[in-house]
């Protein structure tokens, strides 16, 4: 019995969001009385690594290979099922992310588990196993209880705090073999904006509408973003109109945010755009229309002209 | 190329979700279903392939209840040439899975497609489960699908970005937009959708992985607190003190 972590390394660094996986897999192994390891997938150093140590990971295993570096799903999931093995695991820990969402159900099926996924909170373990999920784009939540040995939980963001419970840490090789099926979905490239703030994992978020009227006024967008740190995002139309880049659609059939701040501009407020910002902790509304849905979701809102407004806004905050 | 489109038949965004039965099931009164948005995205793509010679029939696939046949029957009104209903409620992922892959291997299809997840449940893994079941690979979430012989090229969607990938059939793909756009149903649609054939199949048992015990919703919001725009400072002050989030 052991809880297995998948951690996520981009760029030499892990991502925030495995540091959270990594802490709530701390707490559910501390709850069961279970060791907790990791398996890393991606670009890390030893060094970085060992990081791990400070939030109680007790191992840390890496992988070698080009197919581990690039994400590739197949093989990662491979390696993660191995891993599982090899530490006895019966509880398998993944933030949420675009590699986790493809990963953790590969793995789940292989080793014939119970997976749940936007669990929101730390898992009850008195009888059976049960936790609580975010349902209907976070209109609702479901408690479910897994019944198979092995549960897989895909953790959503704010799901736990960061803790430290630093403990001396080991870190090793997991050999993994892979088959060519394993390998038959070949990557053959990739294209990323450079430099950004990533959507799903920013604690703030500035995000435009058509209210802006065209893709020429969105330094007023990007400016209040640097100054507040946040990553950009967008309502579905301006991507449809190609204004933004898909990436930054958030809403139904984009990206759901969880941020602490989430500032709509020129936005309506479309019910479709309310269910990809429904988990922020604070929204803001600027728009020039008082009758904008938006206001019926925001815990503040300023009614006036965003072309006025958020130029103000962003020199007031850079004044902090 | 025969595709298996499998579609979920699912609350429509604007409709309020409560629930009933001592919060154990959801409420139906007052609510619309509709072909999942991201299942409709797969469904689209399909059509367009067979309009486009590629694909040579499309099987539309829902696990439910009779109830849900006025969703299948708009999904064949879409472009489907039939469909399957497995007679049963759809009790987890797992189950939905093992469905599909039944009638993937018995109908002899060559892709099976799905929308990236569902919007009621948001899991998911159905297609992912049906990979692993019939021994195939998947791909999700695919924004772009394009078909050459029995190899498709395919986008999906990675953090702040796409990656471009090369797989051959057979696969299960999870779609999302702009793999292509939703498609209204024509008035001809409308009329064969009547005649087309719906078979209902029994389903096949499986372990129950996850018991959904009850629901809740979440805490009522307590409502706006305006600012005057000629007041910004105001709104900075509250979001440092008040709201502590910047």
């Amino acid at each position: 019995m052991s809880v297995l972590v998948l951690i996520e390394a981009t760029e030499g660094s892990i991502k925030k969001s495995s540091i959270e996986a990594a802490c709530y897999a701390k707490a559910v192994a501390t709850q069961t009385n279970a060791p907790v390891s990791a398996l890393v997938v991606g670009d890390a150093s030893e060094t970085e690594i060992q990081t791990l140590g400070k939030f109680g990971i007790e191992k840390a295993y890496f992988l070698e290979g080009e197919s581990f570096k690039r994400f590739a799903i197949g093989p990662v999931s491979v390696a993660l099922a191995k891993a599982a093995k090899s530490t006895s695991a019966n509880v398998i820990i993944g933030a949420k992310s675009n590699l986790s969402d493809a990963v953790l159900p590969r793995t789940t099926a292989a080793l014939q588990a119970s997976m749940t996924t936007n669990v929101v909170s730390l898992p009850s373990t008195s009888g059976g196993f049960e936790v609580k999920r975010s349902i209907f784009t976070g209109k609702a939540f479901a408690t479910v209880k897994l019944e198979a040995d092995i549960k897989v939980l895909s953790v959503k963001k704010n799901a736990i705090d960061l803790t430290e419970s630093p403990v001396s840490i080991q870190v090793e090789k997991l050999e993994v073999s892979l088959s060519d099926a394993d390998n038959s979905v070949k990557v053959t490239g990739q294209e990323k904006a450079n430099a950004e703030i990533s959507l799903p994992e920013a604690d703030i978020v500035v995000s435009g509408g058509r209210g802006l009227k065209g893709p020429e006024n969105w330094g007023l967008v990007t400016d209040l973003a640097k100054t507040l740190h946040a990553a950009t995002g967008c309502s579905k139309p301006v991507s449809d109109l190609d204004w933004r880049p898909h990436h930054e659609h958030v809403g139904q059939t984009g990206i759901k945010v969880s941020p602490n701040l989430y500032i709509a501009i020129g936005i309506s407020g479309a019910i479709q755009h309310i269910a990809g910002i429904n988990s922020s902790k604070v929204i803001v509304a600027i728009n020039k229309d008082p009758e904008a849905p938006i206001f019926k979701v925001a815990d503040y809102g300023i009614v006036g002209d965003a072309f006025e407004v958020v130029p103000k806004l962003t020199e007031a905050l850079s004044k902090i | 190329m025969k595709i298996l489109v499998c579609i979920t038949s699912v609350p429509d965004t604007t409709s309020k979700i409560s629930f009933a039965n001592n919060n154990t099931q959801l409420d139906p009164n007052g609510v619309t279903f509709i072909i999942g948005p991201y299942d409709d995205y797969a469904l689209a793509r399909a059509v367009e392939l067979k309009e486009a010679g590629q694909a040579t029939h499309i099987t539309a696939l829902n696990v439910g209840l009779a109830d849900t046949e006025p969703v299948i029957r708009k999904a064949l009104a879409i472009g489907a040439d039939d469909a399957i209903r497995v007679n049963a409620a759809p009790v987890d992922s797992w189950f939905v899975a093992a469905q599909i892959a039944e009638a993937a291997k018995s109908g002899n299809y060559d892709l099976v497609m799905m929308g990236r997840e569902s919007i009621d449940y948001n899991s998911g893994v159905v297609h992912s489960f049906v990979a692993e079941m019939l021994g195939w690979q998947v791909v999700t979430p695919v924004m772009k699908l394009e078909v050459e012989g029995s190899t498709l090229s395919m986008s999906r969607e990675i953090e702040g970005g796409k990656e471009f990938v090369k797989a051959n059939l057979p696969l299960v793909v999870g779609c999302q937009e702009p793999i292509a756009e939703w498609k209204i149903p024509s008035m001809r649609g409308i009329m064969s959708a009547r005649t087309k054939q719906l078979q209902v199949l029994e389903p096949t048992a499986t372990d129950l992985k996850v018991n959904t015990l009850s629901f809740e919703l979440p805490p009522a919001k307590s409502g706006c607190k305006y600012v005057d725009s000629a007041n910004v400072e105001q709104l900075v002050s509250m979001l440092k003190s008040e709201a502590k989030v910047i």
